[in-house]
């Protein structure tokens, strides 16, 4: 099967990209998704509070991916559902250069897609227990937050009826409230680190209305119980995030949920060899959300884990708009990538780097920083000249922050070196 | 004069917003990046509510449950009341999303709507 476009992954990026990619003439696409529906992960969130950025209202997660899978129903663009990519790679002969998209299904098997451009848009997963090294016997009772929240949401079991969360992660956050108006009790909820991973609001809304205590630089030292989860030993870390022993308080809970962090899932990206960054352990990409394989777009939380998934839809929008544009020979060749520098307190930046020439007129720059800042600023450098300077209340690393770059500037600048994104405290 | 401060849930921007009232009166409100901050600290001083977005039951469905919320905010003590309200509902497949599950839940004078189509399996 040949095909101009295939985009991996049916989730809220997919569905964007692949919008945008046909409304700019490109016909011959599919989307290929492993789940039984569209819509990925929206379909389990059915608190509300997506679309305002968007639509300007306030949809549940359902709502949200029902507006996109309408307008992509109506744009007839083809899917393919319960079907998994195995393998992605390339195929450079003179001149052309495919990509191998390996799919399987129940009904149709094995097979490749050769593709003239690819999208990578397969979202991320939660870290597991495995990955956080919690000692202990494995007894039923433990389960990712996200997991936890599949069970509730769209098959109606509750896991468990006391419980304790580690991590406050926005989904930690959510299913505390949810498992708390369900019947159970949220007795805490630990997070590692001394500030919450997840927005304000989640823990306005989520923790302090139910009083459900969030207990910070906290973590989970020991799980009791063989069958079941029969309590779980928490204890104060240090500024080194150990465990200071003689701080341990066992909670009796027949439930520990895991809200840890998210984990782009890249395995299809590395099997093809993408440059990737080890910050957002996503694809490197330029502002035209293209990685370093020519022809291979990326966007939504496979590229970075974002907070809103407003963003996503608009950075997907823009990956399927470029990959247009390269189907249609529109993009010239990269040639004079300006690296975007993350500096002091920014983590990184997506995108990593600009051509001028290449770039629209607005260029956003999205980005992460690694701690709690107070009335700090994000300063923009060009060659090491500050450029702007925007001052903020509270910046913290929950939440995603942008900067906007704008074509006419850059253009006017002899020389164009690096572009620096740098936090600022004594403002 | 009394300073609170707030974390608007309008949006995921959650704006830190302080206000400064005198007895009952609101005198000032800053923080807010638009006008729903505003509205959330005065609703919050004086009658706090919330959307709640909870389940309901559905019988012959391809999903056992379907996914509903307030068609818009209701007050905060009615929450759980309204939890109650809803886990006395079964509904039968098929459950179209915007359709009307319990009209005027707990007398808000709200009705709890289906937010995902839930076809009949």
């Amino acid at each position: 099967m040949k095909k101009d476009l295939v985009i991996i992954g049916g989730g809220p990026a997919g569905l964007a990209a692949a919008i945008a990619a046909k409304e700019a003439g490109v016909d011959d696409l599919l989307i290929v998704e492993r789940d039984a529906r569209l819509g990925g992960i929206l379909n389990q969130c059915i608190h509300n509070g997506f679309g305002l950025h968007t639509f300007k209202e306030e949809l549940t997660g359902p709502e949200y991916a029902g507006r996109y899978i309408d307008k992509m129903l109506s744009l007839d663009i083809p899917y393919k559902l319960n079907t998994m990519v195995v393998d992605l790679s390339e195929k450079r002969t003179e001149g052309e250069n495919r990509k191998l998209v390996t799919v399987m299904n129940r009904e149709e098997g094995l097979y490749t897609i050769e593709a003239r451009a690819v999208i990578l848009a397969m979202g991320c997963r939660e870290r597991s227990r495995g990955a956080l090294n919690i000692p202990g016997y494995r007894p039923a009772g433990i389960y990712s937050a996200g997991t936890a929240q599949r069970y509730v949401n769209m098959e109606g079991r509750m896991p468990g009826k006391e419980v304790v969360i580690l991590g406050s992660g926005d989904i930690g956050l959510i299913m505390a409230r949810r498992m708390t108006l369900e019947g159970a009790k949220v007795k805490l909820v630990a997070e590692l680190m001394p500030y919450s991973g997840g927005l304000k609001r989640n823990i306005v809304q989520c923790l302090d209305d139910f009083g459900i205590p969030l207990k910070l630089s906290h973590t989970v030292v020991d799980i009791k119980g063989k069958e079941r989860v029969e309590a779980v030993v928490i204890a104060r870390v240090d500024e080194h995030l150990k465990p200071i022993p003689g701080t341990e308080e066992e909670i009796k809970c027949d439930t520990l949920l895991l809200s840890c962090g998210l984990i782009p899932e890249n395995e299809l990206s590395e099997s093809l060899g993408v440059e990737m960054n080890p910050v957002t352990k996503g694809p490197r990409v330029n502002e035209s959300l293209e990685t370093d394989r020519e022809g291979v777009f990326a966007c939504g939380n496979v590229l970075h884990v974002h907070d809103l998934v407003d963003y996503v839809s608009e950075e997907a929008a823009q990956a399927g708009k470029r990959a247009a544009a390269y189907l249609h020979g529109a993009l010239k060749k990269a040639e004079k990538e300006i690296p975007i520098k993350a500096v002091n307190g920014v983590r990184y930046t997506v995108p990593a780097s600009v051509d001028v020439e290449r770039m629209e007129n607005v260029q956003v720059v999205r980005f992460r920083v690694g701690n709690v800042y107070r009335d700090a600023a994000i300063e923009v450098s060009v060659n090491g000249r500050v450029v702007s300077s925007r001052k903020k209340k509270v910046l913290a690393p929950g939440e995603m922050e942008q900067i906007v770059l704008k074509k006419t500037e850059l253009e006017q600048v002899e020389n164009l070196q690096e572009i620096t994104v740098a936090i600022r405290q004594d403002v | 004069m009394e300073k609170k401060e707030f974390v608007c849930i309008g949006c995921p921007l959650g704006c830190n917003i302080t206000v400064e009232t005198e007895g009952a009166e609101i005198k000032t409100i800053t923080g807010n990046t638009c006008p729903r901050g505003a509205d959330y600290v005065t609703k919050e001083l004086t009658d706090p509510r919330r959307i709640v977005t909870s389940l309901v039951r559905v019988a012959g469905g391809e999903l056992p449950v379907v996914s509903v919320k307030t068609a818009s905010d209701i007050p905060k003590g009615k929450i759980r009341e309204c939890i109650k309200t809803l886990k006395n509902i079964e509904l039968q497949a098929p459950v179209r999303m915007g359709d009307v599950v319990a009209e005027n839940v707990c007398g808000s004078g709200i009705d709890v709507i289906a937010t995902r189509t839930v076809e009949k399996e």
